[in-house]
């Protein structure tokens, strides 16, 4: 992978999250991360939606008038939503009754017209569509461990229901790691999200900062500097 | 001749952070004494076990925090907040029921906002809030006075068996929340009635009136709070007095003296941390107490509502603090809310 791309991918699924570093697009990541099947449906369309969208913007960026950029991005974010809506209408019925008021809700996002305003309309489509699908693999990634997270907490099993977007392989997928769970409410209602994306938050910023500890101390120390001489800097 | 010379301040304050907290728990006493009458030794296991809990996790996240732990494990404050928690907890939790509360109070309640002092949130009710919202079968069923024996009540806190369900009952409050045909005066043969509140609570809340008199007589709060919050509790349960019908809400004494009324007023509406900080903030700050207690009383989904109301006027602290400060020396008027840059 050549470095610009590898910065995009980076930038997308680490440095500049869109959960956890941004924290764009909180409603529909408190919202549905009540569960992993949840959490990854949504995350798979937004996904799919912000690839696509950014790859549109892109491909349109020379004709479309500045002035009118934003309500042009919205109706191509609205056009494609409603595409992954009714495909998710048709393949996954339960899931889109389940996710409900959720999936509309993509076209606000405030991550695809971040990404459509503030990368896709100056870059090349290919870079534009790689840039989408990193950022919403990020969101996915953040929504999908939230998600899981919760569900771990708040019913003691995991990867329930799952049959509802993959299918009849998927129907015994549920893991059940403590039996005889009373349930912590308090995970599954939106407090638990709040929470949980907290410690989610303190964790990556935790991992950043043992890091930058770790590179610092990888580091050749400074060569040693002449204390006499007169310098307005601050010496290392 | 050498004079000793003595900087200033000359008159000390006796008042310690550990001085404070050993006297109200010392308060605590009565209320924990009536309950262990009345409850038996679960009160007591869950103290020992709340408070064990607490030392033990606020040692640990002290150490991770990389602060002194014995200094602040010292002060007793974590001590405090896992009594008030114990004594708000029915007898005989199980064990993990009372573990969540008490992290939930500690990690997320105080140490994760910066340890004592730093708290937007009245620790205790935090951890009260986490557990009643998230297990509300185990949260409301306190049993039934002088009914448990011991052996029977460790088997439920060690999970091992659920108690009987005659030997839990559903509290006064209960009983007036989702009783929809009988009057007041044929409610009251109900036995979880005492003489003015439910049968045990009503001795509770006295023991607690006590304790908080002891404290109020120390100086240890100001009786603004308390009486914001009484009265105010008193003010609305005496307007929204409607009868002894079978749609009652209630008497004023009747709500005086359930659930954990006194507890609030004397234990948890005078939290210095997240409270308001002015004289007139603190009456208005447990008047609010008062009103939104009764409002979840009588409307509200759950029977009780001294929690949901601290912790509702914990986050309105700031703005009460904001328009309530109080007159400086030297100035006519007092001055409201803060001067921009400054």
């Amino acid at each position: 992978m050549s470095t610009p791309y590898r910065d995009l991918a980076l930038n997308g699924l680490w440095k500049n999250n869109p959960g956890l570093v941004q924290l764009l697009g909180l409603c529909p990541l408190l919202g549905v991360s009540n569960s992993t099947v949840n959490a990854l449906g949504l995350g798979l369309a937004t996904m799919l939606v912000l690839t696509c969208s950014n790859l549109a913007v892109s491909l349109v960026r020379g004709v479309v008038n500045t002035a009118v950029r934003l309500p042009a991005f919205v109706m191509i974010i609205a056009a494609l939503t409603t595409c992954i809506e009714l495909l998710m209408q048709a393949f996954t019925y339960e899931l889109y009754q389940i996710l409900g008021i959720f999936i509309p809700l993509i076209t606000t996002n405030c991550v695809i017209l971040g990404r459509a305003d503030g990368f896709a309309a100056k870059n090349r489509p290919l870079t534009a569509a790689f840039d989408g699908l990193m950022m919403g693999l990020g969101f996915c990634l953040v929504l999908v461990v939230l998600g899981a997270t919760r569900e771990l907490f708040g019913t003691g099993a995991l990867l329930a229901n799952m049959d509802l977007l993959l299918g009849s392989l998927a129907e015994d997928w549920q893991i059940t790691l403590v039996h005889d769970y009373k349930g912590f409410l308090l995970a599954i209602l939106p407090p638990g999200a709040f929470i949980v994306l907290g410690l989610l938050i303190a964790l990556k910023n935790r991992i950043d900062h043992s890091l930058a500890e770790r590179a610092r101390a990888a580091q050749p120390a400074a060569p040693a500097v002449n204390r006499r001489v007169r310098v307005t800097g601050v010496i290392e | 001749m050498a004079l000793p010379r003595i900087t200033s301040p000359h008159a000390k304050g006796s008042n310690r952070t550990q001085r404070v907290m050993l006297l109200v728990l010392l308060a605590t006493l009565p209320g924990a004494l009536v309950l262990t009458w009345l409850y038996g030794a679960g009160t007591l296991i869950n103290l020992a076990w709340a408070s064990a809990a607490a030392l033990g996790l606020e040692a640990a996240l002290l150490r991770l925090r990389q602060r002194p732990v014995k200094f602040f494990l010292q002060d007793g404050s974590a001590l405090v907040t896992a009594v008030l928690l114990a004594l708000a907890l029915p007898p005989y939790s199980p064990w993990w029921l009372t573990l969540v509360a008490v992290a939930s109070a500690i990690v997320l309640g105080k140490q994760l906002y910066g340890g004592l002092g730093q708290n937007p949130f009245n620790p205790a009710m935090v951890g009260y809030v986490v557990v009643l919202i998230s297990f509300p079968v185990e949260m409301t069923s306190w049993p039934v006075p002088h009914a448990v024996g011991l052996l029977d009540g460790l088997r439920q806190i060690l999970g091992a068996g659920a108690l009987p369900d005659g030997w839990s009952q559903a509290t006064a409050l209960d009983a007036l929340k989702i009783n929809n045909s009988l009057t007041v005066a044929e409610l009251w043969r109900n036995p979880a009635f005492g003489h003015f509140g439910g049968i045990g609570s009503e001795v509770v809340n006295l023991a607690f009136l006590a304790g908080g008199l002891f404290l109020l007589h120390k100086r240890i709060f100001s009786w603004h709070a308390p009486a914001g919050m009484l009265g105010a509790l008193a003010l609305m349960s005496l307007l929204f007095w409607n009868g002894s019908g079978s749609d009652s809400h209630g008497s004023p004494l009747f709500h005086l003296l359930s659930g954990a009324t006194m507890l609030g007023a004397f234990f948890i509406v005078t939290d210095p941390v997240s409270g308001a900080t002015s004289n007139l903030g603190r009456l208005i700050f447990g008047a609010g107490v008062g009103v939104l207690m009764y409002v979840i009383r009588a409307w509200g989904g759950y029977p009780d509502g001294v929690a949901f109301a601290v912790l509702l006027m914990n986050l309105a602290a700031p703005t009460i603090d904001y328009y309530t400060r109080p007159r400086t020396y030297g100035h006519r008027k007092p001055e409201r809310g803060f001067k921009l840059g400054e």
